[in-house]
């Protein structure tokens, strides 16, 4: 088998007295779509900034395509950065751009291509993530909050990158909207390979696109497949699947 | 990992351009030209585009393919797709189909160009300084009705806050206006001492910073320190807030910002610059004192003997009276440029900027006026 794309051994976070992660596992293979639930505050956002290198773990051991996140040069670091793209939860567009500009700074950034094409390129992923064309050029401040996740996650997908991290990105959108993403996710993964790690607590989007489940529970990760976790019996995952929302997510998923 | 490629060849009568490898944003920058050399050059030929080489597709690919059909098919070629792998073919589709939403439909109409520009703008700043001048008059206006409000229920005045930006204002700033005011009652006992040498009347150095400082100096330095200091605090704070909805979240919760952000501001500032602007006085002579001393041979018991015939205590009011003028205009500045922020973190810079401008402003045009004034009444 490949290496893993995003491979986490023995990681611990701590804030203070406070105890977040416990020991840590996780592999992600190329091409897998990964969901992460947990419940409010159990360090779900945090596991994914300490992923991607914006915060460093208290202990353990990261490595994305390969590298280790934790001790990179700048140039390996950059270019490291152009193979992932990150939605943060809410949104973290630069205020003073427009959407459009938004989406550009990667591209220009990172790539030497004609102005026109960027700019088009920019257009496309506007429209792809069910933006109307006009919301292009407003700020940010000039946005609804759905729409603000999904000018995030149109910048987050400017490079076309390996690896795509979300936090969230289904939450305060409608459900047309969702499952519009859902599916969006899924022809891209198809097409690019591309390797998906989400934070999500939509249900539905965790039976229609992910492979695998991580959840977060005592502080370490229990993974699997969605029939896997079915049958476990830690008490938070069986509320968790077979709570009333679990149990409407699966009877859609079945018809 | 193969890069994407754009070949092309005539079979019969056909002409195929076959795309192979990876399309990608990698790619990208080399397929552009590409695209452009590798035209069929017979008008109307029917074009066949194989994609059956293609190992990858991205979405930048995938938007110069729908260019390069777009192309074709406007100078007129039966363009046919043929060999695309369901997955990226289903991609291509989802592309082609954001992309004819995406074109802007109707471009922004064309600014329309005044005959005379230069009055044109003239005109638009002028008209604009008169509206800051009635916002900010109306601002004043609110800010004195919710502080009239305030004195009749006294106890609702938090002393919290207030006591916070006594300290961030106050204390805080000590240090600075020490050190400025000590440096400039040096330059100014230097200077003066050297024009009044020439005259044997070094003595008079004595006068000239005592009514300089103690009238003028002292309490404008102070103002445009804290100015410079508190003045962009408070626009910098309370326009982060703006950005973050907190002063909407405010609102929402019944609390009024004015009582909660500007009053608290302004009241702490409304104690803290006279004092300040005191002990700046004070160091500024002191200051003064030293120099004429390393200088002129002044000693101490001279100096204060001589700063007691010069100056009087109305000396010292005269100065310090301004001191709660300057004090309600910085704060009210610095609170109205926060308020005014909206959005984004460019209009936070924007605006604190504009505010430790417009304070010092009128800081300074008001002690011209204060200086207009007692000249006029006599003191
Ligand atoms: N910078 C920080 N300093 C101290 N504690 C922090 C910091 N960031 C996060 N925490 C704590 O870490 C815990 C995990 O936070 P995190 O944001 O990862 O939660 P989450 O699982 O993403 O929750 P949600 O589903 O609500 O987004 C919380 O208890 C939070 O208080
Ligand atoms: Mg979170």
């Amino acid at each position: 088998m490949a290496a893993p794309v995003i491979r986490v051994r023995g990681l611990k976070t701590r804030f203070g007295q406070q105890v977040v992660h416990d020991g840590v596992d996780l592999d992600v293979s190329k091409g897998e779509v990964i969901g992460l639930v947990g419940g409010s505050g159990t360090g779900k956002s945090v596991l994914l900034r300490e992923i991607v290198g914006l915060m460093v773990p208290s202990a353990g051991k990261i490595e994305v395509l390969g590298k280790d996140t934790e001790n990179l040069s700048e140039s390996e670091r950059l270019s490291l950065q152009a193979r992932w793209g990150m939605l943060f939860q809410d949104g973290a567009l630069f205020s003073s751009l427009t959407v459009l500009e938004n989406i550009k700074v990667p591209l220009k950034e990172h790539t030497k291509l004609p102005p026109d094409l960027i700019d088009e390129i920019a257009r496309v992923k506007v429209a792809m993530v069910g933006l109307p064309p006009d919301a292009g050029d407003k700020y940010p401040s000039q946005l609804s909050g759905g729409m603000r996740k999904r000018a995030g996650l149109a910048r987050a997908l400017a490079m076309d990158p390996e690896i795509l991290f979300l936090d969230e990105p289904t939450a305060g959108l409608d459900p047309i909207g969702a499952a519009a993403f859902d599916e969006l996710i899924g022809s891209l993964q198809k097409s690019l390979g591309l390797t998906v790690f989400m934070v999500t607590h939509d249900l539905d989007s965790l039976y229609a696109i992910c492979d695998r489940i991580a959840v977060l529970v005592d502080k370490k990760l229990v993974i699997g497949t969605i029939d896997e976790l079915l049958r476990q019996e830690h008490p938070w995952i069986r509320d968790y699947f077979h709570g009333p929302r679990g149990r409407a997510a699966s009877a859609a998923k079945g018809s | 990992m193969q890069t994407g490629t754009l070949s092309a060849n005539w079979e019969e009568n056909q002409f195929v351009l076959a795309a192979s490898g990876r399309w990608d944003i990698a790619s990208a920058e080399r397929l552009g030209p590409m695209l452009r050399d590798r035209m069929p050059g017979r008008k109307g030929a029917p074009v066949c585009l194989d994609l059956s080489g293609l190992t990858a597709l991205d979405t930048a690919g995938a938007l110069l393919l729908d260019r390069l059909i777009k192309r074709l098919r406007g100078q007129g070629h039966v363009v046919a797709v043929v060999g695309a792998r369901s997955d990226l073919c289903a991609l291509l589709k989802d592309v082609q189909r954001a992309a004819a939403g995406a074109e802007p439909k109707n471009p922004a109409p064309a600014e329309r160009r005044p005959a005379f520009p230069l009055a044109d703008r003239v005109g638009r700043a002028t008209i604009g300084i008169w509206q800051d001048i009635l916002s900010m008059l109306n601002f004043l206006g609110l800010v004195t009705v919710t502080a009239a409000r305030l004195l009749r229920t006294p106890n609702r005045i938090r002393l919290k806050p207030l006591f916070f930006h006594l300290e961030q204002v106050g204390l805080n700033a000590l240090p600075i206006v020490g050190l400025l005011s000590f440096l400039i009652g040096i330059v100014l006992a230097y200077q003066g001492a050297d024009q009044l040498r020439r005259f044997g009347a070094e003595i008079y150095v004595v006068n000239l910073l005592g009514i300089g400082v103690l009238r003028e100096i002292g309490i404008l330095m102070t103002s445009i320190i804290v100015a410079g200091r508190s003045g962009s605090a408070f626009t910098a704070q309370i326009g982060t807030m703006k950005v973050n909805q907190e002063v909407d979240a405010m609102r929402t919760l019944g609390l009024d910002p004015v009582e909660m952000l500007v009053l608290p501001r302004m009241l702490a500032l409304l104690i803290a610059l006279p004092l300040i602007g005191f002990f700046a006085n004070m160091v500024a002579l002191a200051g003064g004192a030293v120099m004429a001393y390393v200088y002129l041979d002044i000693n101490f018991g001279q100096f204060a003997r001589q700063l007691q015939i010069a100056v009087s205590t109305t000396t010292l009011f005269v100065g310090l009276i301004k001191a709660p003028v300057f004090a309600v205009v910085i704060a009210l500045v610095g609170c109205y440029e926060g308020l005014r922020v909206s959005g984004s973190a460019e209009s936070v810079g924007l605006l604190t900027t504009r505010s430790v401008v417009v304070s010092i402003f009128l800081v300074i045009v008001l002690d011209a006026i204060f200086s207009i004034l007692f000249s006029y009444i006599g003191i």
